[in-house]
């Protein structure tokens, strides 16, 4: 693979990891957090659970997929 | 067996761990001094960075911050893991490419300029000064509140300890002491937890006992705000700040995370740049424990306190309750003499005061636990204070023996010269460090929040545009982190300590808190970068080279 296509490519996964990071923590748990409480799962009040629960394991989530999304990609450019 | 024999069994014990550490990895280059020889396992670096993270703040003071702020306790889970993420996607696989040994280091070379490495020591000397002073001072309370020592032995006993591992072994011990440290800390975080989870919702995970009923069936959380609006608290799980504010203060700790010096560093220790974002992953993910641990243990001994003291008659209250009524962390004032505690919102019937440490420190007796296990918190306290301090340390002596003997004043130094230097800016530093912990100015606990503002408006945009752009030049970079760090000193000066004229939360900048204006200050360092870069001449080939060198794994 081209360096250039290389580096696309990983600016691609940057974008939409990033989106997703803002949607759960800032999205999620501050933004839309009033209508997202109105849904309740279990105890939780859903918004509430994002800004003290989920967005913390969607970052850990996010990063591993990264991780794996990296690997692959460094594999590919090797051939 | 006695309570006081335990913490000295268990603090004794974790400290002959570090020191026994400490010896056995004794650095011999400057390399293994800056970034541990540069071949650390990722899942060590990862533990090594979520115990160097992990502060006397998050393990003593946050759960309690959560429990008395419900919601609004919110913007600290979120904005001290979402800046990991950040680290990992954005600027750790680079700069571990770039291969130098500190941050001072990429800003200098990434932009050629001496003047620009001189303010990017500047900002990590400010940074990790007021970080520091307030761990020394956590170590000097914990000694105090648990052996029974004055702060000031305290004091001089972490200084001692920190001293010994991080002047001899440098970023190698420090390594090595902090997996151990995070082991500690992380164990005695939990283990009251699962404790008082299983007592209170008889589920044995605390993440999920956070959401489950109560022994009567009621969901613990809408007990919660069911009791708080009894006692005219704000709702729990809504809250009071707003949205704005919450926003900012989030983005301000997630930005700052990614541009502490401290945390930056650790990704220099492993072998390659795949090492760098796992080791990133991997110090989330134990970060992630504690952090979603704490939420829970703030509902749970929300619960517990209200219930157990709301109404309830001052002379049957348990032991533990009068026991931290002589710390003075706990207050009761009955002030219609009626014998009864009434714990309530409105400050003129209130009749209890509590301090939020009380909330993790007082875990283990509240739930009845037996002694070993509050000398564990003891010793998980200090783990937390120590692994910080001494991450915060060799970035100091590395700013002064590397960045600024090495690099611009002495650039001949042998590197047994810079060794020494390395080993005597450790020391000095710990010295500064331990008056600071002894004399605390007024202003270090609010400082601590506010080094995040002040690493979010100077590192983060000239780290993340030195990657991402090659056209950002030397004359832009250094007049955005100027700007970005002189704007967030002023705010914090103005606003917190009353200089410049004060004023009060009408006054704020777009409604923006101190704590928050990282945001606002980095949003004006990222703009007058690429103004100035705009109307200057774009940097040599060689720089533009470079920054295609780093991008490629």
């Amino acid at each position: 693979m081209k360096p250039n296509n290389y580096w696309k490519t990983n600016i691609r996964y940057i974008t939409i990891l990033l989106s997703l990071w803002f949607l759960i923590s800032f999205g999620c748990g501050i933004l839309f957090v009033e209508q997202l409480n109105l849904v309740k799962i279990g105890g939780f009040k859903l918004g509430f659970w994002f800004a003290q629960q989920g967005s913390i394991f969607g970052f850990v989530i996010i990063i591993f997929i990264y991780i794996f999304l990296m690997n692959k990609l460094d594999q590919s450019r090797k051939k | 067996m006695e309570l006081q024999i335990w913490i000295w069994i268990a603090v004794g014990l974790s400290f002959s761990l570090y020191i026994g550490i400490a010896i056995w990895s004794r650095a011999a280059s400057t390399k293994e001094f800056y970034v541990a020889g540069g071949g650390i396992h990722p899942i060590a670096n990862g533990m090594a960075t979520a115990a160097d993270w992990m502060s006397a703040a998050s393990f003593i003071s946050m759960a309690g911050i959560i429990s008395f702020s419900g919601y609004d306790g919110s913007v600290y889970l979120m904005g001290w893991t979402g800046g990991y993420v950040l680290l990992a996607l954005l600027l750790a696989p680079y700069l571990r490419k770039f291969g130098k040994f500190t941050v001072p280091d990429f800003i200098g070379d990434r932009y050629y300029s001496n003047t620009a490495r001189l303010v990017a020591i500047f900002c990590a000397l400010i940074v990790s000064f007021t970080y520091i002073a307030g761990q020394m001072r956590g170590v000097g309370v914990v000694f105090s509140r648990y052996l029974e020592v004055d702060i000031v032995t305290g004091v001089l006993i972490g200084m001692g300890i920190v001293l010994f591992y991080a002047v001899l072994g440098g970023m190698k011990g420090i390594t090595y002491t902090q997996v151990a440290q995070y082991c500690v800390l992380i164990f005695a975080f939990m283990v009251p937890a699962v404790f008082i989870s299983f007592l209170i919702t008889g589920n044995l995970i605390p993440q999920i006992g956070f959401g489950s009923s109560s022994t009567d069936g009621i969901f613990l959380l809408d007990k919660l705000d069911g009791l708080h609006k009894e006692l005219g608290f704000h709702e729990y799980t809504t809250g009071t700040k707003s949205m704005l504010d919450v926003f900012c203060i989030t983005m301000a700790l997630m930005v700052g995370t990614a541009g502490l010096p401290h945390v930056i560093v650790r990704f220099f220790t492993v072998k390659k740049v795949s090492d760098a974002r796992k080791s990133a992953g991997w110090a989330l993910l134990f970060i992630a424990i504690l952090y979603t641990t704490a939420p829970a243990i703030a509902v749970f001994s929300r619960t517990n306190l209200i219930e157990t003291v709301s109404n309830q008659p001052y002379d049957q209250m348990p032991d533990w309750f009068n026991k931290w009524e002589t710390t003075g962390l706990l207050e009761f004032n009955d002030k219609n003499k009626d014998g009864l505690i009434q714990y309530k919102a409105d400050v003129s019937t209130n009749e209890l005061e509590v301090d939020a440490d009380i909330m993790v420190l007082a875990n283990p007796e509240i739930a009845q636990l037996p002694n070993w296990v509050i000398a564990l918190l003891a010793a998980g306290a200090l783990a937390a204070a120590l692994s910080t301090a001494a991450g915060l340390l060799l970035v100091i002596s590395s700013a002064v023996s590397h960045d600024l003997l090495k690099k611009i004043l002495v650039p001949n130094i042998s590197e047994r010269g810079e060794l020494i230097a390395a080993r005597l800016a450790a020391t000095a530093a710990v010295f500064m460090a331990g008056y600071f912990g002894v004399n605390p100015p007024g202003f270090v606990a609010a400082t601590v929040a506010l080094a995040f503002g002040l690493a979010a408006s100077s590192f983060f945009p000239a780290i993340l545009l030195g990657i991402f752009s090659k056209r950002i030049n030397k004359e832009g970079v250094i007049c955005g982190m100027l700007v970005g760090i002189l704007t967030m000193l002023f705010y914090m000066l103005k606003f917190k300590f009353g200089w410049f004229g004060g004023g009060s939360k009408e006054d704020w900048w777009f409604g923006v808190s101190p704590e928050g204006f990282g945001s606002i200050a980095m949003i004006f360092n990222f703009i007058t970068t690429l103004v100035v870069t705009h109307f200057t001449p774009k940097p040599s080939q060689e720089i533009q080279k470079l920054v295609e060198k780093i991008r490629e794994p």
